[in-house]
């Protein structure tokens, strides 16, 4: 272990890029969780001193070259100061890695499904599933075709890709359900399914996946603070018991998740973050 | 020199801040003695021979004597005494239960009010930081490495008394900054942050590195401390785990634990105009749980401009865990207290929001192992109130990061660290452990005692193998 590292963190921005108008991705430097990250993990940071706390899922992580990758949509005040930083900047604050590794062991085929931005935490999942020999089937659903991400990657490590698009501009036109039921019905026999987006689109693909009877996996992005089970504000309710997503999860049995409740808390700050949202475009505005 | 006695049955009152105008700020609501006063206080102290006052302070302060340095007006005399054995004096003297400690043990309490032992402390303290600029000195290296993990009450004292014996300790501190319960729990108007900072700073100057953002468990393990060197490594990562008392409606939007709320509005300053940190502007706040913790979210909840706050308690005025300081203090805001009462659901409106809550009357029964006599539900006196806020401060337990990442880490059936005695060794070679992380939630005090009692093991530890 090189003692030397852990002297000066500066979480340093090696390279920016955007992915699309509203998603961009970031890779930092930060060595001690690039050693230990695994997929389905993810970070807090702070993008300035007076920042908010916000969890993101690891997307990418190179342990030779001691850097985290994180992809983002600007949603709200937190983001928006991420996306202020450019490459050659430091994060105030990168803490990590967080939560439970999402569990590989034996399977043999998965269809992975990601939504919008979830698409990149799906996509490590992915990675290291083709790695370990398994047989990884994506599905990709994005708005438009101007929105969709990561197609290069997930199209290396599947041997089957579907992108969906709501409006039909890209790949098919339909829901990822609509794709995943297609899979099925074509006889693919899956030993999982991982899906990753909205809360809402997660809920469908366990309604689809129940009535096949498929085991299907879901990372919970909720509402928190410090990540190591302390607040209490990442709370779910799955399978009737409460769970904490950043220490039992983000990943949980899909079928046992009470998706409603989610959906629930995850507005409760809405007003504020479009308030946020607001006052930062308007700060933007003036210093631009 | 002599000095003539004030046989005052009374001490001097704390001046403090006008309820009317404190429950609505977040300035600190105790003003502290100014310095007639506290040297007129300091003469109440017999100074007497047995010293009871020392025997029940957790880090044993040699109380008699620095309250003597008092009278005599030698404030830096007094400081000196103090820091001899407490590394965090301007936080106990704020925070310390003192009239269950040192003060219970004074001898003019038998006929009248004890020494006000905390106040002076406090006094001497703030005068010292305000009259002396100077930083400690940072001692001879002896060549050791010690990790402590946690910046808490604990840790930070356990890391004061190994630095000052020479070690080089490294604090791993989970969040963005020092201070654990200090800085995240105690809200501002009861230990300005300031004062933390402060005493950060003094560790900082005798050589103690604290490295934030590292969650010991996750991003090193135990183990690998040890492989970089470290040769003993001490556990105070405290009880942040909030309890949750598992009835319908928990879930709902509105609903927090107290570490949530007074985490968003202390360490993330949710209280300032300005900040960045969400937080629900509630109208009406209920809050479960008797302690001081309680009592911390309920008066915070009357400054973030709640219009009623009240404390929902299953046991009766007597039973509070809380200070009684921090109860009066609840009560001249305005705080309403709503004793022998259970809630046994949340009720929500149609968005998810908490719009009420279903309690219980309860009645005192028999005394339960605590010794407190258990509260029983009244049979047909089930009730509703309209709250739009509920905060659960029914207690933590230890996190369970450390436990379940380090093999041969011995903890009971409540998750704590079992720790042998008074030293805190652990069933893990080198390894040892203090405060909540091993008594489950309690008092900043007892987790500094405990720091303490663990750096003079690690200290004799390291020796014996050397």
């Amino acid at each position: 272990m090189q003692k030397e590292r852990i002297e000066r963190i500066m979480y340093q921005i090696v390279r920016k890029e955007s992915l699309n108008p509203t998603v961009s991705l970031m890779e930092i430097e930060a060595p001690l969780i690039a050693r230990k990250a695994e997929p389905g993990q993810f970070i807090i940071f702070r993008a300035k001193e007076d920042s908010e706390r916000v969890p993101l899922t690891i997307a990418d992580f190179d342990r030779e070259k001691g850097t985290v990758t994180i992809i983002y949509q600007i949603v709200g005040g937190a983001t928006m100061e991420l996306d202020t930083l450019k490459a050659g900047d430091c994060l105030q604050d990168f803490v990590g890695p967080l939560g439970r590794p999402s569990e590989t062991d034996g399977l043999k085929k998965v269809a992975v499904v990601g939504g919008g931005v979830g698409c990149a935490i799906a996509y490590p999942i992915a990675k290291k599933l083709a790695g370990l020999g398994c047989e990884v089937h994506s599905i990709a659903g994005f708005r438009n075709k101007d929105l969709v991400i990561l197609e290069q990657q997930f199209r290396d490590v599947s041997t089957v890709l579907k992108i969906m698009t709501d409006d039909g501009s890209y790949g098919e036109k339909g829901l990822v359900t609509n794709a995943l039921e297609s899979l099925i019905q074509a006889g693919n026999e899956y030993d999982e399914v991982i899906a990753i987006g909205p809360v809402i689109m997660m809920k469908f693909v366990c309604q689809l996946t129940k009535k096949y009877n498929i085991r299907t996996i879901v990372s919970m992005n909720p509402i928190m603070i410090d990540g190591t089970g302390m607040c209490g504000g990442c709370r779910l309710t799955v399978g009737g018991e409460t769970k904490f997503a950043c220490v039992d999860g983000p990943d949980f049995d899909g079928h046992l998740v009470d998706f409603d409740e989610a959906m629930h808390r995850g507005t409760m700050y809405r007003d504020f973050e479009a308030h946020a949202r607001e006052a930062s475009c308007n700060l933007l505005k003036q210093e631009g | 020199m002599a000095t003539e006695r004030n046989m005052d049955p009374r001490k001097c009152p704390m001046p403090v801040q006008d309820p009317q105008i404190r429950k609505s700020n977040f300035d600190e609501v105790a003003l502290g003695y100014t310095y007639e006063m506290a040297v007129n206080e300091a003469k109440r102290c017999l100074n007497c021979k047995n010293k009871p006052c020392t025997t029940a302070c957790p880090v044993s302060i040699d109380i008699p004597a620095f309250i003597e340095r008092v009278a005599n007006e030698d404030m830096e005399g007094a400081y000196q005494i103090i820091a001899r054995t407490s590394s965090l004096p301007a936080v106990c003297g704020r925070v310390c239960p003192q009239e269950r400690q040192c003060e219970s043990k004074c001898v003019r309490g038998i006929k009248g009010e004890s020494v006000g032992i905390g106040r002076l402390e406090r006094f001497v303290a703030d005068y010292h930081r305000e009259h002396c600029a100077e930083l400690p000195q940072r001692p001879e290296p002896n060549g050791h490495k010690v990790a402590i993990i946690g910046s808490g009450p604990s840790g930070l004292t356990a890391a004061g008394d190994l630095a000052k014996s020479g070690y080089q300790v490294t604090i791993f501190e989970a969040l963005h900054l020092a201070g654990g319960v200090l800085v995240y729990g105690i809200p501002e108007f009861r230990l300005p942050k300031i004062i933390v900072q402060k005493e950060i700073d003094n560790l900082k100057a005798i050589g103690v590195e604290i490295q934030t953002n590292m969650v010991i468990g996750k991003v090193l393990t135990i183990d690998e401390l040890f492989d970089m060197g470290y040769e003993a490594i001490y556990i105070g990562s405290g009880a942040g785990l909030p309890r949750f008392m598992n009835i319908p409606g928990e879930s709902l939007k509105g609903v927090y634990s107290a570490n949530e709320y007074l985490t968003r509005i202390n360490l993330m300053k949710a209280y300032l105009p300005d900040s960045k940190t969400p937080i629900k502007h509630s109208k009406k706040v209920a809050v479960v749980g008797g302690g001081n913790v309680a009592m911390d979210a309920a008066r915070s909840a009357k400054r973030m401009g709640a219009e009623e706050v009240t404390i929902v308690y299953r046991r009766g005025m007597e039973e509070l865990p809380a200070r009684k300081e921090e109860v009066e203090h609840a009560q001249e805001e305005g705080i309403i207290f709503r004793t022998l009462t259970n809630p046994v659901e949340v009720i929500g409106d149609e968005n998810g929001e908490v719009c009420g809550m279903k309690c219980v009357e309860m009645e005192l029964g028999e005394p339960d192992a605590s010794g407190r006599r258990s509260p029983v539900v009244k049979e047909g006196s089930e009730f509703t109130f309209e709250v739009d806020t509920m905060i659960m401060a029914i207690g933590t337990s230890p996190n369970p990061l450390l436990r379940s990442t380090t093999p041969g880490l011995e903890t009971n059936r409540r998750g704590c660290i079992v720790t042998d005695g008074d030293s805190g060794k652990t069933s893990r070679d080198g390894v040892y452990a203090g405060g909540d992380a091993v008594t489950g939630a309690a008092t900043v005090i007892l987790a500094m005692g405990a720091g303490k009692a663990a750096a003079k093991a690690i200290d004799s530890y390291i020796r014996s193998r050397s």
